[in-house]
């Protein structure tokens, strides 16, 4: 689906009670990676994705925002395949990458997490040395290449090489907090993903490391395409280039209810509850 | 907010009363420092009655001899060997199946009907009385399998002993690895045996090595099943071969102190004496293993 007529509303209602609307801003022409087709997600009984439609431009960055509990996690979660590790999670609808279902049958996750890196909350390295947390996915992958160039290599493209250059046998779990988010987003990038997926990847560390990881996001999109999800407003406001606000409400759970460029998200939201959200009257 | 600062009407619905709450902490800390206290005299005293006995017999001669009818000849050496002979063949058949299995059960077994009838038996398999093993070894090994009152057929009753405690222990070791590190490793597109292999089993290895350990302290000390494989006997020698007669230290120890004479019963103090040291020196290496695995990452 190509992006809406910035005044038309999208009405979807394929599920019988569940007729979440979605406000589509006009979004400059950009080839789409990740094409998201009226997808939802139950976590056994419990909806958690209401039919939600979005497409994700090539090399730029899109936020995800919302109050605890809208869905944004599970939908980025639900793009790498990872909601599959939790039991008793079904899915409807589909999600292309390049125009490839993830979700048909036959199609592997962990083919599809390779190509779909994931850099999670809380940084999570290996409890190994810097080169081997690097090294592992390039390893199991079958990374031909030479080693301390992929190694060098990832660890200036996150910006920590030069922090970390005199001692690569280090235990990753000695670096601090802002150093070890780093650490995962060179180890996210080592096995040469398409879309690099960030589920808050600020919220534990302080605002210096927080801009320092924002500026590296900058720096990435311009070779992947990045979906991070936030909690943090202003975050959202300097590094995204579009913002999806979902939300949850008494009647439809994880929808998705404004999406467009940032600037038009933030200064002219559409959906009432989007303004509502973005000036913080409540969430 | 600074304490001058709340208004009485608020104030009033308090009652901090701080000395009487930390007077129950404190009551607490007696209690818990009583119970250890106790625990460590009953220890002590128990030591003391065995170390006080036991120790004139603690020969060098006692430690390299075999058994004899006369208390100031008898040795330990048949009942030492006996059990680090069968401790060795228990091991090495427990401990990678008991592996195995916990990895299965933990990791892929899920939540099927067989997974939990499994888990359910396997922790009601771990609070078994260890004779009933005995039984079972004496009818499936000694009998059945012909391996005789052999050191195989010990090892083998024992390693069955020791089975489910070394699953529900492996297991939980496998439990504390944090999820964060298998999303690490599954979001790289690794696979789940990749993930095992490479950072859960990593990061377990201490836990379940410390489990597996005190399993096998607890088979050393056990001498029911043994007996009724008919271990309990007069042994002159050291088993050359996994079909030799055996003895072990319990074994020993019990046969010493169900002799008529006085000084028996100090020579079995003896042979206590050289069990709790292998037990020392294995729960050592516990701590050992638990400290080298951890300092590794």
């Amino acid at each position: 689906m190509t992006v809406q007529d910035s005044t038309a509303t999208l009405l979807k209602s394929t599920s019988a009670h569940h007729s979440p609307s979605t406000y589509y801003h006009s979004m400059a022409e950009a080839d789409t990676v990740i094409s998201v087709r009226n997808f939802s997600l139950w976590y056994s009984k419990k909806r958690a994705l209401t039919n939600v439609t979005i497409d994700f431009p090539r090399n730029q960055i899109t936020a995800l925002i919302g109050p605890s509990g809208c869905g944004k996690s599970t939908l980025l979660r639900a793009i790498n395949r990872m909601n599959d590790l939790i039991k008793g999670v079904r899915t409807e609808g589909n999600i292309l990458i390049d125009g490839n279902d993830i979700y048909a049958k036959g199609v592997d996750p962990v083919e599809v997490r390779r190509r779909i890196g994931m850099v999670f909350q809380k940084p999570n390295p290996f409890p190994r040395s810097i080169r081997e947390n690097i090294l592992f996915g390039a390893k199991i992958n079958g990374y031909k290449g030479d080693y301390d160039q992929l190694v060098e290599e990832c660890l200036r493209r996150a910006a920590l090489w030069d922090e970390v250059k005199d001692d690569l046998n280090k235990s990753g779990l000695a670096l601090s907090g802002g150093q070890q988010q780093r650490l995962c987003i060179a180890r996210a990038i080592a096995v040469a993903p398409e879309v690099i997926l960030m589920d808050e990847p600020c919220s534990a560390l302080d605002p210096i490391s927080t801009l320092r990881i924002e500026e590296l996001m900058r720096d990435l999109a311009k070779q992947y395409t990045i979906l991070v999800v936030t909690h943090n407003m202003q975050q959202a406001s300097r590094v995204a280039d579009n913002v999806a606000f979902m939300l949850s409400d008494d009647v439809t759970t994880g929808m998705l209810v404004e999406y467009g460029p940032t600037s038009e998200v933030f200064t002219n939201p559409k959906s009432k509850r989007t303004e509502d959200y973005i000036t913080g009257r409540f969430g | 907010m600074v304490v001058g600062q709340i208004p009485a009407q608020q104030a009033a619905e308090f009652s901090v009363d701080l000395p009487r709450r930390k007077a129950v902490g404190w009551v607490f800390i007696a209690l818990g420092l009583l119970s250890i206290l106790f625990a460590l005299f009953i220890l002590l005293l128990l030591l003391y009655d065995v170390v006080h006995r036991g120790l004139p017999y603690l020969t060098w001669e006692f430690l390299t001899g075999f058994d004899s009818r006369f208390p100031s000849r008898a040795g330990v050496l048949a009942a030492l060997a006996g059990t680090v002979y069968m401790m060795g063949f228990t091991i090495l058949f427990a401990l990678p199946l008991g592996i195995m299995a916990a990895i299965y059960l933990e990791e892929y077994a899920g939540d099927s009907w067989f997974a939990n009838a499994v888990q359910i038996n396997i922790s009601n398999l771990a609070s078994v009385p260890s004779i009933i093993y005995g039984l079972l070894g004496l009818q499936v090994f000694v009998r059945v399998m012909g391996l005789n009152r052999s050191v195989l057929a010990g090892a083998l009753t024992m390693a069955l002993v020791i089975l489910p405690i070394i699953i529900v222990a492996s297991r939980e070791a496998l439990r504390s690895v944090p999820p964060s590190i298998r999303d690490a490793s599954l979001a790289l597109g690794a696979t789940k045996w990749q993930t095992i292999r490479h950072h859960v089993l990593p990061y377990a290895v201490s836990g379940i090595m410390t489990g597996n350990i005190l399993a096998a302290a607890r088979a050393i000390g056990e001498s029911a099943p043994l007996i009724a494989i008919g271990a309990l006997t007069f042994v002159p020698f050291t088993p050359n071969s996994p079909l030799d007669l055996f003895t072990v230290l319990p074994i020993q120890i019990f046969n010493w102190t169900s002799r008529p004479q006085e000084a028996f019963h100090d020579v079995a103090a003896a042979g206590i004496i050289v069990l709790l040291v292998v037990l020392l020196i294995l729960n050592s290496l516990a701590i050992f293993l638990r400290w080298r695995f951890r300092t590794q990452f």
